[in-house]
């Protein structure tokens, strides 16, 4: 049991770094700090604007694979994937 | 070949593939109905999950909502697809562990409860139909601008398509037809983007085009647009926020944390062979979903300067009302593109001021649909974007009917009135069960309730503030028991249930708001619509007190908890 306890800790702290990014690219740059990060500009885009309309969609993407990439690992480190025989 | 012709035989062919995948994909088991058997590959079902998703709305409201509101309409793009960042890593991989046909089985095996089990079937049941009666709109809608055929025909082709492939079917035809359905209204989504950027930018690719130089100039497409916009008296495009940047940050939560906890959406989850898959799909689904967000923005700010510059194609220089592009007369004639020469000089001006402008009416839905006319697109570039309305109205429909109807067959049929049923007269039951929710669908098709306009921000509140948080809990949590569930269920559905009809009306009938639709009444400045994130708080401070004071669950739900955090047997849990 307390292999899965391992396991389940190492899940919440991956989970609670990918959440900490999904709310800093959205809820920050894209709402609470958009004034400030608009008075940078890439190309065109207001950063504020480009992470509101574009970049949280981009890295959202990026972080669902990366989770999904990490948790593949951890399941094998703590030996509970799903391709060992019963 | 004229428009008309171009387009039914546009969309006739893409109804024939939908018929033919029905044929091929026919259901013989309940497991075939409810997931697909449990073995669609995680990229097929992140794309049938992508078209399940996005539903009229999607393809035909939301850029125009974004053309008109600027940086306020990134409430829709942040909102509806961070969810899927939510789903993939708090609900997704645990309730395929768990291993069952539909989420209410889930919270009555969880909460070692029937009762929870038929709360979370009303919870299912009501934001599912409110979300369907806006897909059937919209198909209607669709058939009669598209097709010039009427409303009431168009709806009834519109359901007959989905009775095939669905009662049919089940979960299996409508993965299939979603699969199809997501290429059709992709296709039909990006090309006119593409000729759009190309024409104003001289770069291909709309994501870039948005923060490039217009053609021949060097100004940037978005500052040109920000000076166009304050020329004539609106808000800066860029920087308007909608209401106050409080309001954007609850409203993109609510969105958020309800699209996680839409029932067709995770049930799509189910279908795929693994844990593992469970995580990687959600991926793939943001993916085939984020094509058309990210596109969105692009088609929403060139749409806007396309229409300015036609209205006024230089600064105090007027579009001569006589002169109009056939797109602006065959607009008018719906009603949805209204001019009013105020001061009787034969010229368009269109301004901020309610008082002098007279452009009357532009419905944001024109922004999608006129698009490629106003672009002076090829007509089977016109005929595939109604391809693809309709695509993307169908296949939302079906994913919410096969999440009513399973419900209905599998929750309430199967897991409380009648559990001795055999396997075949569960497949009928379903199947009548489908049958059933496609008639009641296109009843309020016909008949559209008077409060069927409030009543998507209604389903996302519902989904936020009850389901959501009680799956979440039920996994995270060995400690949350039966009580703490159900009151935090009732306690977050009556909080977000009270504020919007103390603000809209009680089922949304106008006068029986007795607060009123004030901003002054509003809760911190919170509108009605974004107060889902309010009713999920309250639902889970009321669960984990009342969970406190209460009994722990029984061994048995530890042990079911502790065996849904780990993947290792999933293959094993699948058949029951």
């Amino acid at each position: 049991m307390s292999k899965n306890k391992s396991y389940w800790s190492g899940n919440l702290r991956l989970v609670a770094l990918c959440l900490a990014i999904w709310f800093v690219v959205s809820f920050g740059f894209g709402i609470i700090l958009v004034e400030p990060m608009n008075k940078i500009s890439i190309g065109g885009y207001k950063l504020g604007f480009w992470f509101a309309q574009q970049g949280s969609i981009y890295i959202f993407v990026a972080l669902i694979f990366f989770y999904a990439n990490r948790m593949g690992k951890l399941d094998r480190e703590h030996d509970v994937h799903e391709d060992k025989s019963e | 070949m004229t428009l008309q012709t171009t387009t039914y035989l546009v969309v006739g062919l893409t109804f024939a593939i939908y018929i033919g995948i029905a044929i091929w994909a026919r259901a013989s088991t309940t497991k075939d109905f409810y997931i697909a058997g449990g073995g669609v590959h995680p990229v097929a079902n992140g794309m049938a999950t992508a078209a399940d998703w996005m539903s009229a709305a999607s393809f035909i409201s939301m850029a125009g909502l974004i053309a008109f509101m600027g940086y306020g309409g990134s409430v829709f793009l942040m909102g509806w697809t961070g969810g899927y960042v939510l789903l993939a890593m708090l609900l997704a991989p645990y309730l395929r562990k768990f291993g069952k046909f539909t989420v209410p089985e889930f919270i009555g095996e969880r909460y070692y409860s029937k009762g929870a089990r038929v709360v979370a079937v009303i919870c299912l049941i009501v934001a599912s139909v409110t979300y369907v009666i806006g897909q059937m709109k919209g198909i209607g809608v669709a058939f009669s601008r598209f097709l010039e055929v009427q409303y009431e025909l168009g709806l009834m082709i519109g359901m007959a398509i989905v009775f095939i492939y669905a009662v049919l079917g089940g979960m299996k035809g409508i993965t299939y037809t979603q699969i199809a359905q997501y290429c059709v209204l992709i296709f039909a989504y990006t090309i006119p983007a593409i000729f759009i950027s190309l024409n104003l930018t001289g770069n291909p690719i709309p994501q870039l085009g948005l923060g490039s130089m217009m053609s021949g100039s060097e100004v940037y497409l978005l500052d040109r647009l920000d000076q166009v916009v304050q020329d004539l008296g609106f808000a800066q495009y860029t920087t308007s926020a909608r209401l106050s940047l409080t309001n954007m940050f609850m409203y993109t939560m609510s969105l958020m944390i309800g699209t996680a906890g839409l029932p067709h959406v995770i049930i799509r989850f189910f279908t795929v062979p693994k844990v593992k898959d469970a995580r990687s799909s959600a991926g793939w689904a943001l993916v085939f979903i984020a094509i058309l967000y990210t596109t969105a923005p692009a088609v929403a700010a060139m749409a806007r300067l396309n229409l300015m510059s036609t209205i006024e194609p230089v600064s105090g220089e007027y579009m001569v009302y006589e002169k109009r592009p056939n797109w602006f007369r065959n607009w008018e004639k719906t009603g949805l593109l209204v001019y009013e020469d105020k001061n009787d000089d034969g010229l368009v001006q269109y301004s901020a001021d309610p008082a002098t402008n007279e452009m009357v009416t532009i419905d944001r839905d024109i922004m999608v649909l006129a698009n490629p006319e106003i672009a002076r697109l090829p007509n089977w570039v016109i005929a595939l974007v109604a391809a693809g309305g309709l695509a993307a109205a169908l296949s939302t429909a079906a994913g919410l009917l096969l999440a009513i109807s399973s419900a209905i067959s599998h929750d309430l049929l199967k897991g409380i009135f009648k559990p001795d049923i055999t396997e075949q007269q569960e497949l009928l039951a379903s199947r009548i069960a489908m049958a059933g929710a496609i008639l009641l669908a296109g009843y309020l098709g016909f008949n559209p309730p008077d409060f069927a306009a409030g009543t998507v921000a209604l389903a996302f509140g519902l989904a936020a503030s009850s389901i959501f948080p009680v799956l979440m809990m039920g996994i995270f949590s060995k400690r949350m028991n039966k009580e703490g569930a159900i009151a935090g269920m009732v306690a977050g559905l009556g909080v977000t249930l009270l504020y919007v009809f103390q603000h809209k009306g009680i089922m949304f009938i106008a006068s029986t708001a007795y607060m009123g639709d004030m901003p002054q009444n509003w809760f911190m400045g919170i509108e009605p619509n974004a107060f889902g994130a309010v009713g999920a708080i309250v639902n889970f401070a009321v669960a984990f007190a009342v969970s406190r004071v209460t009994s722990p669950p029984p061994e048995h739900i530890q042990h079911l908890v502790e065996d849904i955090r780990v993947p290792h047997g999933a293959m094993g849990a699948i058949d029951h």
